[in-house]
């Protein structure tokens, strides 16, 4: 494999990990303030079609975002409603939030253009255009780091930079502030928070809120930015693998990036059957590629991610002493 | 908060449950536009109307019962398969390998042999995950929704680069031979009087009853589905008693992942008489529905089946008749779960404040 080849997926890779990297961290609050959420493959993709489809309405890019973003709220305050007020099943919830967007995005896309269910090809305005890092034209010569700055940092959507600034971002939030402390009691002891003063009910649901805008912003992504349009079941399951690589990383958001980077380089090489077989020197099935994320997905989770260990309280509403 | 009288939570709360999802479907047929009473009139003709298409909503009734009784079997075990799908599909590998090997010469052998590869095949698929949830650790949820993509490339595969025959299009396999051939419901004496017309539905139907039955028996009145319900109900109470939990998860799943394969002698030999890709075609995840609705007991499971049936083979019906998508089931399945699944807890207490009511009333 020559180094143009490697630079080109490292550049797919990059673009392929940002949603799950939206994604896995969207999980990250949820799970981190002890609600679980399956349901992150729905909320994409209801962002993805809400955002599309306001964007191709209104032709901006910045609107459709927030249609976008609202769309997954209110999936995630369904969510938040079912099971932290009602103390549901949260798998179950989750499950059928996901069946719920399936079924609703290609409803509202019909109805609205009438072309089987997509949205209208997005173009201009309508959609994240690629912007070119400062010096990247400049520094473009420097051997090794010139091209792996100018061809695979630079030249993505800004919601790419928006992800990877949201690593640190939630690592301070979380680790660094009274709000995260909070946040990640809520998982690991929500009794001992209820004791202090600090109502589980509401840091549940300011949670569950974060990881609304969150997949909002990784659907948007996925239809404004990645593609051009929404087309249905576009996700494709990375909200689930998402999930996997929030185990992998261990809840921890530092290790969501170099765990969702694993998984966009995968995703990568699905997409180059060519190289794939010129690296192995043997033919490939492409089914097989297609299947390698998920495959890779169960290997990850059956051996190679130690001991993790989840929120102690995930999972389980909480019910008040009286 | 009043404790339900066991009627109510029996029969009462899954009616209400059932009210609310229509209720949101009624709301979201009338936001894309269209008349709720005119679609329900469209559905019930065409699903209901006529013995032909009870002859649809029997077939699909007669694949969801399988899927439910699938999901129900691993949630006694406080296992939640959304595998079915992926084993159903695999289990429909598993009928075509069957019936495609040998010139069977009647087709009740072929039916045994082949329900033997179905619930093989299934087994097998759903044991992966099983394994690695009980000696790995890994969450049961994630590796069966990965099982179900990795099924899908696996099947296309197959069907691409294995079982298609020479100079064939399409990616599917061969026909099955005549012997293999599942007797439809307009071709059994007596029942023929009623389904005039050709009708999917097949003797499937009396295999899926006798499995009702069936889940029934080993969950309620054998030592195995008594610890599989003890291990549902309380691990480490399970553990306590002695009984060895990864034995549990295994055979379970095992059960599930057979009963989700079983689907496939309805679908692939009874009605297909091939495989093509996507056979289950969405049956796996309604099995989540069902079972959830029908209260994960068999006869719950039955009677949820055919709701579903309907409500599938009804919701085709729009599809040809109206301008409503038929992604419309893929809502109203997303309703079920959300008010039988999720929000049970909220139907309850909703109930018990009206008997509390009732009952300071009396006093």
């Amino acid at each position: 494999m020559d180094f143009a080849t490697l630079l080109q997926i490292l550049d797919s890779t990059l673009r392929l990990a940002t949603p799950l990297l939206l994604a896995c961290l969207a999980g990250l609050f949820s799970e981190r303030a002890g609600i679980f959420d399956i349901g992150l493959e729905g909320k994409m993709l209801m962002a993805a079609m809400a955002s599309a489809t306001v964007a191709a309405l209104t032709g901006s890019v910045w609107i459709g975002l927030c249609a976008g973003i609202a769309a997954s709220l209110l999936l995630a305050g369904l969510h938040g409603i079912a099971s932290i007020t009602f103390r549901g099943n949260q798998l179950i919830s989750g499950v059928a939030l996901n069946f719920l967007s399936s079924g609703i995005t290609v409803l509202v896309a019909q109805r609205m253009f009438g072309q089987g269910g997509r949205t209208p090809p997005l173009a201009g305005p309508a959609r994240f255009e690629p912007i070119t890092l400062p010096l990247a034209d400049a520094v473009k010569d420097v051997p090794v780091l010139g091209p792996l700055y100018a061809d695979v940092l630079s030249g993505h959507s800004i919601l790419v930079y928006v992800a990877l600034a949201l690593v640190p971002a939630s690592w301070w939030l979380l680790y660094r502030t009274r709000f995260g402390l909070r946040l990640r009691a809520a998982g690991e002891n929500p009794a001992a928070l209820d004791t202090a003063g600090v109502s589980v009910v509401g840091m549940r649901f300011a949670a569950v809120a974060i990881t609304g805008v969150l997949c909002g912003l990784a659907g948007a992504y996925m239809a404004t930015a990645l593609q051009a349009g929404f087309g249905r079941e576009m996700t494709a399951g990375r909200g689930y693998i998402a999930l996997a690589a929030l185990i992998f990383a261990k809840w921890r958001p530092w290790y969501a990036l170099w765990a969702t980077l694993l998984f966009g380089f995968f995703q990568a090489l699905a997409l180059r059957p060519d190289v794939v077989e010129r690296v192995l020197t043997i033919k490939v099935p492409v089914p097989a590629l297609d299947a390698l994320p998920y495959i890779l997905t169960v290997i990850v989770l059956a051996g190679f991610i130690g001991k993790a260990v989840p929120p102690r309280a995930g999972g389980e509403p909480y019910v008040k002493e009286r | 908060m009043g404790v339900l009288p066991r009627w109510a939570d029996v029969v009462l709360v899954p009616l209400v449950s059932l009210l609310l999802a229509a209720i949101f479907s009624a709301l979201v047929i009338l936001s894309i536009g269209e008349d709720p009473a005119e679609t329900l009139k469209v559905m019930v003709d065409g699903a209901l109307g006529s013995a032909y298409g009870w002859g649809y909503t029997l077939y699909y009734a007669t694949s969801f019962i399988f899927t439910g009784l699938a999901v129900t079997v691993a949630f006694h075990a406080g296992l939640f398969n959304i595998g079915g799908e992926g084993q159903a599909q695999l289990g429909g590998l598993g009928v075509a390998l069957v019936c495609l090997s040998y010139p069977w010469p009647h087709w009740t052998i072929a039916l045994l042999a082949a329900s033997f590869g179905a619930a093989a095949f299934g087994a097998v698929w759903a044991a992966i995950p099983a394994y690695l949830q009980a000696k790995r650790g890994s969450h049961i949820v994630i590796t069966t929704i990965m099982f179900n993509y990795i099924a899908a490339a696996f099947i296309v595969y197959i069907l691409v680069d294995v079982l298609r025959p020479a100079g064939q299009m399409d990616p599917a396999t061969a026909r099955f031979p005549v012997g293999a051939k599942l007797p439809a419901l307009n071709e059994i004496p007596g029942l023929n009087l009623i389904f005039v017309k050709a009708v999917p539905a097949n003797v499937t139907i009396f295999v899926a009853l006798a499995a009702c039955v069936a889940v029934w028996a080993l969950l309620w009145r054998t030592r195995l589905g008594y610890q599989i319900r003890a291990f549902g109900k309380s691990e480490p109470a399970a553990k306590y008693a002695g009984i060895n939990p990864t034995k549990i998860v295994m055979i379970a799943m095992i059960i599930s992942g057979a009963l989700a394969g079983l689907m496939a002698i309805n679908n692939v030999m009874g009605e297909a008489e091939r495989l093509v890709q996507n056979s289950a075609s969405g049956a796996g995840f309604i099995g989540i529905a069902v079972a959830l609705m029908g209260r994960n007991h068999p006869v719950g499971v039955f009677l949820a089946a055919l709701l579903f049936g309907f409500l599938y083979q009804g919701g085709a019906e729009l599809g040809l008749w109206t301008s409503i998508p038929i992604e419309l089931r893929i809502v109203v399945q997303g309703l079920v779960i959300l008010f039988t699944g999720a929000l049970d807890q909220m139907v309850r207490m909703m109930l018990s404040f009206f008997f509390s009511f009732g009952r300071q009333r009396a006093a």
